[in-house]
């Protein structure tokens, strides 16, 4: 089960920032749906492979070649959707 | 047997990046992107848009094997792609693709020059993965205000190179790198030059303590450094009674040392799974076909220069240390004495580049060869030559131009013999000395006479005429 | 306004298509059902003038479509239903895109959706529900109720939605229309914005399975930017023909099980006897591990989608608030720009994927998923379809079971082990309850789309469900 100090790092590693009252809210309900989860316990899967990809493709590859498949984009086009650009750049926060 | 008193323990992980293919690991944007602007070469596959999916670029593939067989390493049959999440502003989808299990190479090893000889370094695993972005900050990574970034790099193919804790000192890292990039560069597949193309995380600890792990080393000479400091680090923290804290510590390379980065993001619980939207790779049958197709290596290549031109293993060892610098010497060896030009190039050409932190492209081989003729034909002397590669690496010209110019013609004759006489007679005490049993005497007689003929003399020659005279 | 796609060529023919895009736009305009986010009403009457001058001779030429809210389109807005890709305009087109657009169809607007694909019903929008044309009070069904909703209500003959867990299926029952989930890998996803990479497929909706098929096979096969995509030539629509004769169908008790409503169960097995009728015969089935799959899909769904999400952080589109430093921005972006649906799923998928719970739920949920799929591959030894109800009930109502995730969890029941498997399923129409549809799932072998396609058609030929329409519409 999940409890808040479960809850505060989950949501750090989801980077989610949660309100005391989010908290609150969501874990019950979290706790509920795990306890569902929970069914699984039930099967017996000793000896049972995961199933990763569910047909069974392998060795898919492109070309070492430009544009081969997918092609580029201009600067233009990559930057059009950045909340926040500079001289080309796409801006984010300071780091510390 | 190497005592290392401090119980040092280094283990590298090194990224390489495969700049020599033409298209990044996951999509078709042209790797070429030095000295564009920013955001210039990305797609939506490496920027990571919404929807986007990565394909694998068969040539990287090719090359990781390449890399991993010339490690002697294990080449996977069954390889896969795994996600390691977690978060940077460099990495767009906040995630890495990379390799967890079953990567595409593991257990091999490197055979280094080590403090007591020759030393095996174990290599864990040499993976596929891709590279994230390039941050820009407004000086300091903790004072800028701002973060740019660039996704130009981002999706570059990269391989990541572990080697167990076997460097027992950073002169050992040094030359594991040395050799690593060696390697590389033999196998044609990644320009050590560019930016970017090899980047090292050092894990290093002393005596059976903690390690501390170094982060933001980008060159050999660095890699060295941040080892040195992190030992007298360590030593300190140990003497003062303390205990070395297992962290991640970032290399500040102008002031070579290494300061801690202990940030929230500590408790890394990366939760790899397999990519899904990347099936997985069955290349049992890629090895014996590569294989064959690999060049001759570094060790291999050293063994040939000694047996097919007559050296000695020293000067092999040196000239085979850089493919270009192999390269070179096998031109000019094809084309006149291997023994001669292995001395002219492994000892005091290489010497000269190192001192002036050049390159064998500083060179031009033509005037090397030029340089050979002229001694063999001994048109100059030992020290003319000197003086010729000198010249060249600091103002240029090319041999016949600098002989000219500086007078080097090799002087001898009668000219040797009057400059003897006269330095005799110059240098009664020396004479004197001489013949009361110093024979350190001739020595400045022979400076006398070297300086009388502007060096331009035979410094064997000269010694002889001299012995001549004094009977 | 229920124009099929033949029809609509006539109709074409004799006048053009801008004047059909010109009668679908003002439906739209005028509807309440709220099954668009986006309308282009510029880009698809320029569109169309430019089939009507040019002429082409694309399967879908002149036909508006409606995509979808998931599935990228060059220069038009792609939400995703979320406030976190506000304003996000993608500078490239989905594969199904520019098949659509090299067919000569026009693309009309983007649909309603629950907030990246999570849901049942379409009430987890950041744009409000969609309403059901059968019943204004009703749920679509979701994930793609908008697409459902807008052809059921006669603003579109054909949309696209994408299915990860019944989100195609789910909303064609509900609106007593054909809705299509392929086999794995025969659509590619290359655009499609990803929420569960190994279970999704994106799939048509008509009001019939003819054009159904018309859809599915024009943005149906392989392409090289998406490496799960499959590489096989097959012309579906050769599949429509009116005989089951010989056909093996398969009924699996378990989806008829405790929380099925009544109705739906009678009228699902009337439609089995139907074809039944007309030569085909069935048995039962048995499939052992369908009551673990549904917890199975939700392990498995929510850890790829808390790492499929991960990218939403405001730095290269979408959602930015004020900023602080790096790590925190990140977290207060994605607590303003997500729903709680989408945060609690990315909450649980975390921790499923995470040190200490790994093996516990998301490889135990892996090994069930195989469990699941051997069920499937031992009744089609014998079988060569199976038929069970698409939904264990009809629309409910609008706010009845939003505020118990669990409960909307449980809806699922029905159509998640088709994903698990992978193998295709087409869900169509077979009755109602109270004037609601009900509809019925014909599920094949992988790649076997002709079998299921031709048992569709068979029962549509020889019923009348599907020319049923919603009143008022």
């Amino acid at each position: 089960m999940i409890t808040k100090k479960d809850l505060e790092h989950v949501a750090w590693l989801s980077r989610l920032e949660l309100s005391e009252e989010d908290k609150e809210k969501y874990a019950p309900r979290l706790n509920s749906i795990l306890d569902y989860f929970g069914e699984l316990d039930k099967v017996d899967t000793e000896g049972v492979e995961p199933t990763y990809h569910v047909l069974a493709l392998s060795n898919v590859f492109r070309e070492d070649e430009v544009n081969s498949p997918t092609k580029s984009l201009t600067q233009e086009e990559a930057l059009s959707n950045a909340p926040k650009k500079q001289d080309g750049f796409f801006k984010a926060p300071r780091m510390m | 047997m190497y005592e290392n008193p401090d119980g040092v323990k280094i283990g590298l992980e090194v990224h390489v990046q495969l700049n020599k293919l033409k298209t990044k690991v996951f999509c078709g944007c042209s790797t070429d992107y030095h000295n564009d602007l920013p955001n210039s070469h990305v797609c939506p596959v490496c920027l990571g848009l919404p929807g986007s999916m990565p394909v694998i670029n068969r040539k990287a593939v090719e090359a990781a094997i390449k890399v991993g067989l010339a490690l002697n390493c294990r080449v996977e049959e069954h390889t896969q792609f795994y996600r390691k999440n977690y978060y940077y502003p460099d990495l767009p989808k906040g995630f890495q693709i990379t390799q967890y299990d079953f990567p595409i190479s593991s257990q091999g090893y490197v055979m280094i020059e080590g403090e007591d000889g020759e030393h095996k370094i174990r290599i864990t695993r040499a993976h596929m993965e891709e590279d994230p972005g390039r941050l820009v900050h407004e000086g300091t990574i903790d004072k800028s205000k701002y973060t740019l970034v660039d996704y130009n790099r981002s999706g570059m193919a990269l391989l990541e190179i572990v080697s167990e804790p076997d460097l027992r000192s950073p002169k050992e890292a040094r030359r594991y790198l040395d050799k690593l990039r060696n390697i590389l560069e033999y196998l044609d597949v990644f320009d050590g030059d560019l930016e970017g193309a090899l980047r090292v995380d050092a894990n290093i600890s002393i005596m059976g303590g903690q390690r501390a792990e170094v982060k933001n080393i980008s060159s050999h000479k660095g890699a060295e450094r941040a080892l040195l400091y992190e030992i007298v680090r360590q030593k300190n923290v140990v003497r003062r009674g303390g205990v070395v804290v297992q962290e991640t510590r970032h290399f500040d390379e102008a002031r070579e040392i290494t300061l801690s980065m202990r940030t929230k993001e500590e408790a890394h619980d990366y939760r790899y799974f397999p990519e899904p939207d990347l099936v997985p790779l069955k290349i049992s049958g890629w090895a014996p076909a590569i294989k064959e197709t690999l060049p001759e290596l570094p060790d291999a290549r050293r063994l040939r220069f000694v047996e097919q031109y007559g050296i000695i293993d020293e000067h092999a060892k040196a000239l085979t240390s850089e493919l270009k610098l192999a390269i070179f010497y096998e031109d000019i060896a094809k084309r006149t004495d291997p023994k001669t030009a292995a001395v002219w190039i492994a000892d005091v050409l290489k010497g000269e580049l190192n001192y002036r932190d050049l390159t064998i492209d500083a060179f031009r081989r033509e005037d090397m060869l030029k340089i050979l003729e002229l001694l063999t034909s001994k048109k100059i002397t030992e020290d003319g030559a000197v003086d010729i590669i000198r010249t060249i690496l600091d103002k240029g010209g090319t041999p016949e131009e600098i002989v000219k110019e500086k007078g080097l013609v090799k002087v001898e004759g009668d000219i040797v013999e009057t400059a003897a006489l006269d330095a005799i007679k110059e240098n009664p005490q020396a004479v004197a000395d001489y013949k009361a049993g110093k024979e350190k005497a001739l020595n400045s007689l022979v400076g006398a006479v070297m300086k009388k003929t502007k060096g331009r003399a035979d410094a064997r020659t000269v010694r002889e005429v001299l012995l001549r005279k004094l009977g | 306004m229920w124009q099929s796609i033949n029809e609509l060529k006539e109709r074409i023919h004799a006048d053009s298509s801008e004047e059909i895009v010109a009668e679908y736009l003002e439906r739209i305009g005028s509807s309440k059902l709220n099954a668009f986010i986006t309308v282009d009403r510029d880009g698809a009457i320029s569109r169309a003038r430019e089939i009507d001058s040019r002429g082409s001779d694309g399967a879908l030429a002149g036909i508006p479509v409606a995509i979808k809210d998931n599935i990228s389109t060059k220069g038009l807005l792609t939400t995703c239903a979320s406030n976190i890709l506000k304003g996000y305009v993608p500078p490239y087109d989905a594969h199904v895109i520019e098949r659509l657009k090299e067919a000569g169809a026009v693309i009309i607007g983007k649909t309603n959706m629950d907030e990246f694909a999570m849901g049942t019903s379409t009430e987890t929008s950041f744009y409000g529900p969609t309403k059901n044309p059968w019943g204004m009070d009703r749920v679509p069904g979701g994930s793609s109720g908008g697409s459902a909703a807008a052809v059921a209500g006669g603003e579109a003959p054909l949309s696209l939605g994408s299915d990860t867990g019944g989100s195609v299926r789910c909303p064609a029952s509900f609106c007593g229309i054909v809705g299509l989930k392929p086999t794995y890998g025969v659509i590619s996803r290359y655009g499609l914005i990803a929420y569960a990479n190994s279970l999704e497929q994106i799939g048509p909706f008509a009001t019939n399975v003819r054009d159904a098929a018309a859809l599915f096979d024009v943005v149906a096969g392989h392409d090289a930017r998406d490496s799960t995509s499959v590489d096989r030539e097959v012309d579906y629509s050769s599949a429509l023909q009116n005989d089951v004769r010989g056909l093996k169908i398969g009924v699996p008790q378990e989806y008829f099980g405790d929380g099925t409503d009544e109705r739906v169960e009678k009228t699902v097995r009337d439609a089995i006897h139907t074809l039944e009728d007309l030569g085909a015969s069935w048995t039962e089935v048995k499939m052992p591990h369908t009551k673990y799959a549904l917890a199975a899909y939700y392990v498995i769904a929510m850890s790829e989608a808390s790492s499929n999400l991960a990218r939403f952080d405001g730095m290269r589109y979408g959602l930015r608030t004020e900023d602080s430093d790096w790590h925190t921005t990140f977290s207060q972006v994605r607590a303003a720009g997500f729903g709680e649906e989408v945060k609690r799923r990315i909450l649980l998928g975390t921790f499923a994927l995470s040190a200490g719970y790994h093996d516990k739920y998301y490889l135990k949920a892996l090994r069930v998923r195989t469990l699941v799929k051997q069920d499937f591959d031992r009744a089609f030894r014998d079988v060569d379809v199976l038929i069970a109800p698409t939904m264990p009930y009809p629309a409910f109502r609008l706010g009845e079971k939003i505020g118990d995730p669990l409960s909307l969890y449980l809806a699922d029941v029905d159509t998640v082990p088709i994903n698990l498997a992978g193998v295709p399923s087409i869900s169509v129409p077979c009755g109602f309850s109270d004037g609601l549809p009900i509809g019925m799932q014909i599920i094949g072998k992988h790649f076997d789309e002709a079998s299921i396609l031709r048992a569709a058609y068979t029962f549509e030929e020889n019923t009348d469900f599907h020319t049923r329409r919603p009143e008022g519409m």
